[in-house]
């Protein structure tokens, strides 16, 4: 039995720096892992505080269903905000941004006051997507939510640029309409800008922050090192007469892909909203009328619908307006999920309204829909698109409309200065 | 067939490479032939005294590695071979065993004690071999001398092998009191009482029960403190051995005694053999490291907490015990410092003194400080470097307020040896107090900082001045700045270092590319420091790290272009590739984020080219920084990340193979995580691969333990990046995950190590199913997961129950069940209302003091109310 070794370590470190490296890393791996699954929770919470925002969601319910909760969790989950929901990966950055875009409904009649409650403007051919700058970076994810680039940008925080983004805490949301053949971002929202919030306010008070603030960044000059994509705010008129002939016929930077209508008093409401139209005709669009995958138009009518429990086929509305429904033996029998999007064309029989409201169609199963696709078409789209075929709604019936209004709205003032 | 084995032992031993070759596989060829066969025959030559020494040692020797082996898996196959040998070949082995114990020759003898030890190691656990003990016993009293001796050595060696818990009461105290009338003066056998001093070394763990006894108890001291007297040198050596074992197995016991054995060791260290004089000193560290222990564990605040009181024996012997340990300081070796193996009387003398500060916190300073100012600047440089390293050892555990005044008025003085000691010996010692005087002295939580605007200047010159000094100086001198650069680690965007910043690294390349940086480990401190300075540095001096990069890319390119290198020259160029590749690893963590990030990744495709060249060299060190420097670079490439991983992938998979070298095969489980947060779903073309990898680590024997819970953790975050397309290896993970859960919910009985290991287990296991149940939400496959969520809440529930968890399982248990109320939602709502983990549970959580536990449930408590209203 030899003597045991007693030797301790003599004028060294207990730890070696490899050990210390080795460690640093594994810290740092579990850090970010718990960052990853905290931010998967906060999505869930964050989809609470959405919900608790419809309409159709008493709020005091949803309180009273967790009465528990101190105000340490409750602001908690109401501050989960874009900034941190920039911070997700993956499928739930994906699935979180399909949803935080303010979708417009298809003008399928002319509202009221257009004149004096609405804003025009001409919507720019391209890829409609949400640009997010923050911490140094700027990512932009089209509809789906899935990325389109991942680039420096001059905007509030969008490149890691010492001294000119502001605070490293600004960040900026803006919705844009990225233009192919001029690599330009149009930007047509501002939902925030470096850390301040404007879901809360009127598309008036947007649309004036967004033409005086956008400038300033210098993000509207061409592309440099810091800067890769050059940005242009969307020129917006008042929809009365002059503004509906300048942003229907007025020469501009971009192709134009219809007008948009926006209700000056609506705050930014993700999702669909009827305070938002687009309209398209022929001569402000090239897509008026819906192309299939080979870029022409079918013979018929194509939709898609989202199947639900029990074979219900419905449009992506909130709430959801059934369309037709599904036999339960095809269902079974074609191995559809119900959740999944479904591709119809729309038979010689038509689309039936009563009183102006849907009351059935004419469909033909054609198949699922392709993945890339999050929602199902919106009752308005479905509608637009069959009057599109059928008996559109002119340019000719807005500015009708408009003057009509007009002549109403000078009436009285006539006669007070009388 | 017995004539054969004797020449062939003899033929494995041959100077003839042919021959040894050829009896050595011939020897294998009989073992895996005949295994029962073999171990008789090996047995029986062991057994027979008219057989050559040389053949019977070996015979013993390949017994031995027939019943054991390093490897746990290897081990195991071997004793269950052992296990499956029939009846009589083992009863046969066994007699020859024991009767070799009688044999008159000593190695003989010696080997059959060894191979007798690990026989019993395999059998009484399974009680078989039940009289071996009486019989062992009965040899006690059996004359002559040396079948007593190599009893006792074998009692030893059984104590080493055997647990306590499976042998019998009765039998431990016949055994102990063997050991101790064989230890008694009145043995009159040097040998044996030699024997019998070793074996009670081994035999102290099974003493509980007579330590509780003062009578007993009583006798044992006093005969290993008589046996401490002994005129044999290495009877006096064992018997310390027993005290330092004592120490610390029986601390709580000491206190009748430790005033005896405070005389018994201060004359030992003073006047006795070096080789006493070594575990007398030991028996005072030991004794430190008991109360440092226990006084940590009171933590200040709940005196009396502690399983142990704390005796303060250090404290009492202090008048006495420093200045004991101080002599030693001067019996200074003339170059210890440049001999790596190096262990003497001084240096154990200076670590014990440096321990007794630990111990005892401000009271040392009296009695240390007359020692340092009377010998700091005599001509003698024994009592200058004695005086210096007594100052550097006890600069660790009074408090700053203490030590400030005595330091600040050190400090200059040390620059100045420094700077103008003759003595190698004296500039090494003091590099090295101004590294710790660094490590404790300075940092953020210090009042008064020690390094000001005033001396700042000159501490950094001296130590660049230092760093060109013999390769042991300069290497203390990195040290040194190491920690001068960690004290300012949280020091805010202003960096006092900032002006020094470029001329530091400058200095710390020129000493790692000095010729004779091989040499005391001088390449590596200057790493080391250079890391540290990196780690510590503010964006004041970013542009500076960034110019580091193309300095040491070219250095590590350089590396990988050496010619014919001789083995020695190529494990050098190893060592110096796993530096630069840790240097690079440093940086990328501090430069791939803002706002360097997008200069810093012009340099990526380069840097990602060679590390990739580095997995080309064999070397586990060097791959282990490379995969850590590529787990750093893809969490900061992101997506982008994306373009290496084609060429890369193959190295990962290679890195998961690694059984062996299990640190590279956990380093790369944990860069497959880094990936998958940075890649997102662009990993998926690469899951079939790293899965099938996984799953088969997981079902690996070979595999070290400590590398499974992180691969449970790594489905997770699989399942997180790639969502629902996780579906495909459900049936897979799943099945792996639920046989971890049961083994895993219940550790009670286990000790401490392995309750911990089964905590770490829960963990990534439960980092599994949080990944899982998140990466499937919304998603239509929800339901795929339903059929797992009863047993999921049961392994919640029990873990719960066991009451065993620790901070971090607690976390990820409640996390667990919000996510699975989150995913699952109304389809679970009834079986979550059935949880006891929804209930008590989660209550506990509710209320803890850590708030991420608490956060947590808050959480899932959320999850739940929404799952079971709707």
């Amino acid at each position: 039995m030899a003597p045991h070794e007693i030797r301790r370590p003599f004028k060294r470190r207990p730890i070696s720096d490899q050990q210390k490296r080795r460690e640093l890393s594994l810290l740092r791996q579990s850090q970010h892992r718990s960052d990853a699954q905290q931010r998967a929770r906060n999505l869930a919470s964050s989809v609470i505080s959405l919900q608790s925002s419809s309409p159709d969601v008493d709020p005091e319910i949803l309180f009273e269903a967790v009465p528990e909760l101190d105000e340490g969790t409750e602001s908690e989950s109401s501050s989960f905000d874009v900034r941190q929901a920039s911070r997700l990966r993956g499928p739930e950055a994906r699935k979180w941004f399909a949803r935080q875009l303010m979708l417009p409904e298809w003008m399928i009649d002319v509202p009221d006051n257009l004149s004096r409650d609405w804003y025009v403007l001409a919507r720019p051919a391209g890829k409609r997507c949400f640009v997010v700058s923050s911490d140094g970076t700027t990512v932009s994810r089209v509809r789906n939510g899935s990325i389109l680039h991942h680039f420096p940008s001059a905007l509030p925080g969008g490149a890691r640029k010492k001294g000119a983004s502001g605070p490293a805490n600004s960040y900026s949301i803006l919705d844009c309409i990225f233009h192919e053949s001029d690599q330009t971002y149009y930007v047509i929202d501002m939902v925030c800008w470096r850390g301040y919030s404007l879901y809360e306010c009127t598309a008036e008070f947007r649309f004036f922050w967004l033409q005086s603030k956008l400038a300033e960044t210098g993000a509207c000059d061409p592309p440099s090192f810091y800067h890769k994509f050059r940005f242009s705010a969307v020129p917006f008129f008042n929809c009365d007469q002059s503004g509906l002939h300048s942003a229907y016929t007025g020469s501009l930077p971009y192709v134009k892909d219809g007008l948009l209508f926006y209700n000056k008093h609506a705050h930014y409401h993700t999702g669909n909203t009827p305070l938002v139209l687009i309209w398209k005709d022929e001569s402000c669009s090239q897509y008026v009328i819906d192309t299939d995958n080979n870029g022409e138009v079918p013979d018929q009518q194509h939709i898609v619908l989202e199947l639900q429990e029990e074979g219900k086929l419905v449009t992506s509305d909130d709430p959801p307006v059934p369309f037709s429904c599904l036999n339960a033996d095809f269902v079974k029998q074609s191995g559809l999920l119900s959740g999944s999007l479904i591709r119809f064309a729309i038979g010689d029989g038509g689309l039936n309204c009563v009183d102006g409201r849907f009351e059935k169609a004419d469909l033909q199963y054609i198949g699922v829909s392709n993945r890339a696709r999050a929602f199902a078409d919106s009752y308005s789209k479905i509608m637009f698109q069959y009057m599109a075929r059928h008996s559109p709604l002119k340019v000719e019936d807005l500015a009708s409309t408009i003057s009509h209004e007009n002549q109403q709205d000078k009436t009285p003032e006539v006669e007070m200065s009388d | 067939m017995s004539m054969e084995v004797t020449q062939l032992l003899i033929n494995a031993q041959s100077i003839d490479g042919t021959v040894r070759k050829h009896a050595e596989e011939s020897l294998k060829q009989f073992q895996e032939q005949n295994l029962a066969g073999f171990l008789l025959s090996l047995a029986g030559e062991l057994a027979n005294d008219e057989k050559p020494v040389d053949s019977r040692k070996l015979a013993g020797l390949v017994l031995k590695n027939a019943l054991d082996a390093k490897e746990q898996h290897r081990k195991y196959e071997l004793v269950q071979r052992w296990l499956a040998l029939d009846m009589s070949t083992k009863s046969q082995i066994r007699a020859f065993l024991l009767k070799t114990l009688s044999s008159p020759v000593p190695d003989v003898r010696s080997t059959a004690s060894q191979v007798i030890a690990k026989v019993a190691g395999i059998e009484l656990p399974q009680k078989q071999w039940p009289e071996l003990i009486v019989s062992l016993l009965s040899n006690i009293h059996q004359l002559p001398a040396h079948v007593k001796q190599a009893t006792l050595e074998t009692l030893g060696y059984l104590c080493e092998e055997v647990s306590p818990d499976v042998v019998e009461q009765e039998h431990v105290n016949k055994i102990l009191t063997a050991v101790v009338q064989g230890m008694n003066a009145a043995e009159g056998n040097n040998d044996v009482r030699l024997a019998a001093t070793r074996a009670l070394y081994m035999a102290l763990g099974f003493a509980q029960a007579n330590f509780n006894n003062d009578m007993e108890r009583d006798y044992i001291m006093r005969v290993v403190c008589e046996a401490t007297l002994s005129p044999e040198v290495k009877i006096r050596q064992a018997a310390f051995e027993c005290l330092v074992s004592i120490a610390s197995t029986y601390y709580e016991k000491l206190a009748h005694y430790i005033q005896d054995i405070f005389n018994i060791t201060a004359k030992a260290v003073r006047e006795d053999d070096e080789s006493v004089a070594l575990q007398a000193i030991e028996f005072w560290s030991s004794i430190c490291d008991e109360e440092i222990d226990i006084l940590e564990e009171y933590g200040g605040e709940f005196a009396g907490d502690s399983d142990v009181p704390c005796f303060y024996f250090t404290k009492q012997a202090l008048p006495g015990l420093v200045p004991l340990l101080l002599e030693t300081l001067l019996k200074q070796e003339e170059d210890q410092d440049l001999d790596e193996g190096a262990w003497n009387i001084a240096m154990a003398g200076g670590t014990c003194l440096g321990l007794v500060a630990k111990a005892v916190g401000d009271d040392i300073v009296p009695h240390v400080m007359p020692f340092i100012e009377e010998k700091i600047s005599k001509p003698d440089w024994r009592e200058r470097e004695a005086a210096t390293y007594a100052f550097g050892s006890i600069l660790e555990g009074p408090s700053a307020d203490r030590l400030m005044a005595i330091v600040n008025a050190a400090l200059t003085f040390m620059l100045n040896a420094l700077t103008n000691d003759p003595s190698n010996h004296v500039k090494d010692t003091t590099a090295w107090t101004l590294g710790r005087i660094f490590e404790f002295l300075h940092g953020s939580t210090i009042e008064t900082p020690i390094i000001t605007q005033a001396n700042c200047q000159q501490i950094i010159t001296v130590l660049i001045q230092t760093m060109k000094d013999a390769p042991n100086v300069a290497e203390k001198a990195c040290g040194a700045l190491y920690f001068l650069a960690q004290g300012y680690e949280d020091i805010g965007p202003n960096s006092p270092l900032t002006p020094y910043f470029q001329e530091i690294i400058q200095s710390l390349l020129s000493v790692a590319h000095r010729e004779d940086a091989t040499e005391s480990r001088l390449r590596t401190a200057a790493y080391e420091a250079l890391n540290e300075v990196v780690r510590c540095s503010t964006d004041e001096t970013s542009t500076m790290v960034l110019q580091l990069v193309p300095v040491i890319m070219l250095e590590l390119h350089n590396t990988l272009e050496g010619e014919k290198l001789s083995m020695d020259e190529r494990e050098k160029q190893n060592e110096l590739q796993g530096l630069l590749c840790g240097c690079l690893q440093v940086i990328i963590q501090k430069l791939g984020s803002e706002p360097t990030k997008y200069m810093f990744m012009q340099s990526a495709d380069q840097m990602m080219g060679l590390f990739l060249r580095v997995f080309g060299c064999r070397s586990a060190t060097a791959h282990e920084e490379a995969m850590l420097a590529i787990g750093a670079l893809a969490y900061a490439a992101g997506p982008d990340f994306a373009k290496y991983m084609p060429e890369f992938y193959k190295y990962l998979e290679m890195g998961l193979q690694n059984f062996e070298e299990y640190q590279v095969c956990a380093v790369t489980v944990g860069v497959v995580g880094d990936i998958c947060r940075a890649l997102e779903d662009k990993v998926l073309p690469y899951c079939d691969g790293i899965m099938t990898q996984l799953l088969k680590d997981l079902s690996s024997n070979q595999l070290h333990r400590s590398v499974k819970p992180p691969i449970f953790s790594c489905f997770g975050d699989i399942a997180l990046a790639i969502g629902e397309d996780f579906e495909k290896y459900l049936r897979y993970s799943m099945p792996m995950l639920q046989s971890a859960a049961e083994l895993s919910a219940h550790s009670s009985g286990a000790d401490d190590e392995m309750t911990e290991y089964t905590n770490s287990l829960r963990n990534g296991i439960l980092e599994a199913y949080s990944g899982i149940f998140q990466g499937f939400k919304n998603s239509p496959k929800t339901q795929l997961l339903i059929p797992f969520a009863p047993h999921i809440l049961q392994f919640l529930d029990s873990i719960y129950m066991e009451k065993d968890m620790d901070e971090v399982v607690m976390k990820t248990a409640i996390g667990v069940l919000g996510d699975l109320a989150d995913t699952l939602g109304s389809h679970v709502g009834g079986l979550i209302q059935q949880s006891v983990s929804s209930k008590e549970f989660l209550n506990e959580c509710l209320s803890s003091d850590d708030h991420t536990i608490k956060e947590a449930a808050e959480w899932a408590k959320h999850a739940i109310t929404r799952a079971i209203s709707v």
